[in-house]
């Protein structure tokens, strides 16, 4: 007890010292924010009344310049261009509803501009300035700066305004930019100050919003003085922003406007690459729209023909788009079987018009069949019998990684946005996607790039061009970032075997030149720039129906896969013609007119074409010229000389 | 047992106890509380509503609240430690399930009359329940591991809560005072010594870190905490308040522009002119004389409430008392340290000036527990 006494004293004494000791570090720090109190009311007193004074100091953002974007050859893609507009300061103004009213005496002002500007002002800080109208014009600029003390807190503003100058042509590589919204910022986890500028525009699709962090740069600050009618008085500092890096495209402008031109009335899509380094030259797809029309917002009348197309021309066909790959995909067939050695390419298979399989009965294309055929014949004429039969020796799960190898069913890293990965279909993945289990009849199916088998425009392309070169050429579509040029990825032997390639070219090759080829017609004849490729029609409905009495909607895609000059690839390129019908027909021709562009940079000369349609193809080019721009001028220079 | 019948033979009974009351505590907290009501009859540009009304209202249930605790023995106040605690800590926990959600992080109960905000209650709850731990507890023990731990982990708990809302103010708060109290009940120099060279370890390692291999943040947090420690850095954010708090505050000079003269807070530079932001309209109204006088007023209630406790034989009594003083002075310290750019800007009222109900209510209630050690302590 008593030591228990003795015990409860000594603790408590030692609760009273450290009980002084923190309450007298709790003086000392008051002691010390005393000491910040003199520091900033006394003997800085004097700097901080004369900024207090009459002057009030404001921080502004300055917006860095966003980057621009050019074509391999320079050609301006998307640049900035300055634009007047009108602003308020709410804690300037007073009583802004007034000064609106004066000011719609003075420009024009829709009712709608100044319920938006009032909702904003509402939203926003008091000292952040809002815009009031937008694009506005000198005179309006004038008139406002001229009657600025009836208006305060309204002041006109330089900004610069986002235009696509080859509008259409790129919207689906480019893309475009629009006013950050909320769902923007909540995607970010640190979301730059600049964002929440009113109206600040940020890419929203594509090449715009894919390399947003290059465009966009850093904002720099300006500390500015105003006084009470918000009117700047000096600058008191800046730091000065980073503009945003200029981006160099792979594609080349001309030849992306004459594939455009070549599309028009068509939805379909085409393809370039370039076979050394994989760059994009063309991406085209049709139809297109103006990028320039959603710039500041669009409206309902011109989006609603755009959103509810059948022709769908919101959609970047190359690489969102997702086609059954039909006979352009035998070669991956072929590649999986040749190079597993199952069958030699010498083998032939004999073609009755049909194969049975597990009881069911696959058609060739051709009732009557093709007879005896071996690798070159069957790719030439196209035997779907062959490939049944190849398929069914080598199976669905080395077809698959093939074609893997060649870039199917892979999502390739574009700068696009919404990049389809096809698909390439394997026994597993029937499983885990359908909870079905494979059936035989799925690998014939697929033997011919139908059923589950889907593929890309873009994907076509790299598959020719990898087929082409034997090395794994990987798509590149940003050529340069500020001058600096971007790594070539890829581009390692794909490590098959070098005569089982040049088998598969030269069976390309016979496909376009050989009188018995399914693209004979759509042949080049100009020497060193002969082309080899592949037809393929793509089925959107099973049964086999003359297409010409079908609707559009059913109507089967057409496909052309090429690349050229055969003897030392240069370009590969693949052509889908939605509802096109045959690949023959509809998607080669376009195929060998893109490919003569490219060869010959430019229009090429008539030689170059079969004799048979040199005459359709004279009315073409003159019909095309009133259509792309860079052709109208070298036409009027020739037109000037003679 | 001794302790126990002493404490009950000497405390006085009935309305006598009135007449115990530190009643210097009482009028102190009064006078910080009606410099509160005239700063907020000044930025609503003279007028006692919006907030000045509303705000001597709640001060006037606040002062029947402290009576009120005060008069209810400290010995249940001891023996409601352990619950009270838990309370708050399921109530944390409910406010992850069932919390509204405000700025961007969920921190009170909509109770319908009342909004509940736990991290307030838990402030002192925490206290409570230390004090009473440490009074339970034989000295000889308090420095010994397993002993220090636990406390640690009965910081921890809420202090986590607190954190996941997120509300890394609070949090900061909790584990200040309730370090403190480990501190103040005897816990030996080398634990201290040690969590805070850890501390200090931890954070240059951090920031050593940075732009190696091996960083041990993402960039984005770096930019944060820069923005935090230097908020010139976001000069649109944190850095335009402290800016413009720090014109205005200087600007006021030795006397100040005058009772409702305050041009720069008038102005709409300070977006929290009524809460956070007070001390401001305070400084450049009164100036210097006004500012140190606030000061002065809340050391005094510090030291009376460090008197009151080392005058305070009962160690639940004077451990509970010296924490809500470690609290307070955290309250106002911070806040005041934020308005003249001393700290980065983190939601923390001035305490009885701002405007605000649950913390001056849970405060008032806090002086409450004060005033019940004091009446109640063993003569």
């Amino acid at each position: 007890m008593r030591r228990n006494r003795a015990d409860k004293d000594a603790s408590h004494a030692k609760l009273s010292r450290r009980a002084a000791l923190l309450g007298g570090a709790q003086l000392l720090f008051v002691g010390g924010l005393a000491a910040r109190m003199r520091y900033l009311q006394v003997d800085q007193a004097d700097q901080f009344r004369l900024l207090a004074e009459e002057n009030r100091i404001n921080i502004r953002l300055i917006p860095p310049k966003r980057g621009e974007i050019f074509d391999r050859n320079g050609i301006q893609l998307a640049e900035n261009k300055p634009s007047y507009r009108i602003v308020i300061v709410r804690e300037d103004a007073g009583d802004v509803e007034a000064v609106l009213d004066r000011l719609a005496l003075i420009i024009d002002l829709s009712d709608e501009q100044r319920e938006s500007t009032l909702a904003e002002l509402k939203r926003s800080a008091p000292f952040l300035p809002v815009t009031i109208a937008e694009n506005v014009s000198w005179d309006a600029v004038s008139a406002v700066s001229v009657n600025a003390p009836a208006l305060p807190g309204v002041s006109p503003e330089v900004g610069s305004t986002r235009v696509y100058p080859r509008g259409s042509d790129f919207a689906h590589v480019v893309g475009r930019v629009g006013r950050v919204s909320q769902k923007d910022l909540d995607a970010l986890d640190d979301p730059d100050a600049v964002l929440r500028i009113p109206r600040f525009q940020i890419g929203k699709i594509n090449v715009e919003a894919r390399q947003e962090s290059l465009l966009r740069g850093t904002a720099g600050t300006k500390q500015v003085e105003v006084n009470a009618t918000g009117r700047v008085m000096r600058e008191l500092d800046r730091r000065e922003g980073q503009s945003g890096a200029d981006l160099q495209l792979t594609l080349d402008a001309n030849l992306q406007n004459y594939v455009q031109a070549r599309l028009s009335g068509e939805s379909a899509a085409v393809v370039m690459i370039d076979c050394e380094k994989g760059d994009i030259l063309a991406n085209a797809s049709a139809p297109s729209y103006d990028p320039n029309l959603f710039i500041g917002g669009i409206s309902s009348k011109d989006y609603d023909p755009l959103l509810n197309s059948k022709y769908r021309p919101l959609v970047n066909k190359t690489v969102q788009g997702a086609y059954p790959p039909g006979s352009t995909f035998k070669m991956m067939t072929a590649m999986a079987a040749i190079e597993a050695g199952i069958v030699g390419p010498q083998e032939t298979v004999y073609c009755p018009g049909h194969l049975e399989v597990g009881g069911r009965r696959f058609h060739c294309w051709k009732r009557a069949g093709h007879g005896w055929v071996d690798l070159e014949t069957s790719l030439k004429r196209s035997c779907d019998v062959y490939y049944y039969d190849l398929a069914l020796k080598v199976g669905i799960e080395k077809i698959s990684a093939m074609a893997q190898r060649f870039g199917l069913g892979i999502r390739h890293d574009l700068a696009l946005s919404s990049v389809n990965s096809g698909l390439t279909p394997t026994k597993e993945w029937k499983r885990s996607a359908r909870g079905e289990s494979w059936v035989i009849g799925d690998t014939v199916n697929a033997s011919i790039g139908q059923g589950f088998m889907l593929a890309s425009p873009m994907q076509l392309a790299v598959m020719t061009a990898r087929l082409a070169t034997g090395r794994e050429i990987m798509p590149r579509l940003v050529k340069t970032v500020d001058g600096v040029e971007q790594p070539v990825t890829g581009g390692a032997s794909l490590g098959m075997k070098e005569n089982n390639l040049r088998k598969m070219r030269k069976s390309m090759y016979s496909v376009v030149n050989d009188r018995r080829g399914t693209a004979y017609r759509s042949r080049i004849i100009a020497d060193g720039m002969r082309m080899a490729g592949k037809t393929g029609t793509s089925q959107v409905r099973s049964a086999v129906v003359n297409n010409n009495e079908v609707p559009w909607e059913q109507r089967d895609h057409a496909l052309f896969v090429s690349f050229a000059p055969y003897d030392n690839p240069r370009f590969a390129c693949a052509v889908l013609v939605e509802h096109g019908g045959g690949g023959s027909k509809a998607a080669a021709p376009i195929a060998r007119d893109v490919m003569l562009q490219a060869l010959y940079n430019g229009e090429p000369p008539l030689e170059a074409y079969p004799t048979a349609v040199r005459g359709q193809i004279e009315e073409q080019q003159l019909r095309l010229r009133d259509v792309r721009p860079e052709a109208r001028i070298n036409k009027s220079a020739v037109g000037d000389q003679a | 047992m001794s302790y126990l019948e002493s404490t009950v033979k000497s405390v006085p009974t009935g309305l006598r106890k009135i007449l115990y009351l530190n009643w210097p505590l009482a009028v102190l907290l009064t006078a910080v509380a009606g410099t509160g009501f005239l700063m907020l009859y000044s930025v609503a540009g003279g007028g006692f509503s919006p907030w000045a009304e509303p705000q001597m209202k709640r001060f006037g249930l606040g002062l029947v609240l402290m009576l009120f605790v005060g008069l209810v023995p400290i010995w249940l106040w001891r023996n409601l430690a352990g619950l009270a605690y838990a309370v708050s800590v399921m109530l944390l926990v409910a406010v992850e399930f069932f919390g509204a959600v405000g700025m961007g992080a969920q921190r009170w109960i909509d109770l319908g009359f009342f909004r509940l905000q736990p991290s307030e209650l838990t402030k002192i709850t925490l206290v409570m329940f230390l004090a009473a731990y440490y009074d339970w507890l034989p000295a000889k023990k308090t420095s010994r591991p397993l002993w220090v731990i636990l406390p640690v982990l009965i910081i921890l708990l809420p202090t986590a809560l607190v954190l996941n809302q997120p509300d890394l103010g609070t949090s900061i708060l909790l584990l200040t005072a309730g370090g403190g109290l480990m501190f103040l009940a005897g816990v030996h120099w080398a634990y201290f010594a040690a969590v805070i060279a850890a501390g200090v370890g931890l954070v240059t390692a951090v920031f050593q870190s940075r732009g190696t291999p091996w960083q041990l943040l993402k960039d984005y947090q770096f930019r944060r905490i820069d923005t935090f420690l230097d908020p010139s850095t976001d000069p649109l954010g944190a850095g335009y308040h402290i800016t413009q708090s720090k014109i205005a505050l200087g600007s006021g000079g030795w006397t100040g522009r005058g009772f409702m003269q305050g041009t720069q807070s008038r102005l709409n530079f300070l977006p929290e002119k009524h809460t956070d932001f007070i001390f401001t309209t305070l400084a450049e109204e009164f100036g210097f004389v006004g500012g140190i006088s606030l000061l002065a007023l809340y050391a005094l209630v510090i030291i009376f409430c460090v008197a009151s406790a080392v005058m305070n034989k009962d160690r639940f009594a004077a451990l509970l008392t010296l924490g809500i003083a470690l609290n307070f002075f955290l309250f106002f310290a911070v806040n005041m340290s934020m308005v003249m750019g001393l700290a980065p800007v983190v939601g923390v009222p001035l305490p009885l000036v701002s405007y605000g109900g649950s913390a001056m209510l849970v405060l008032m209630l806090a002086f409450g527990l004060v005033q019940s050690a004091h009446i109640h302590r063993p003569r």
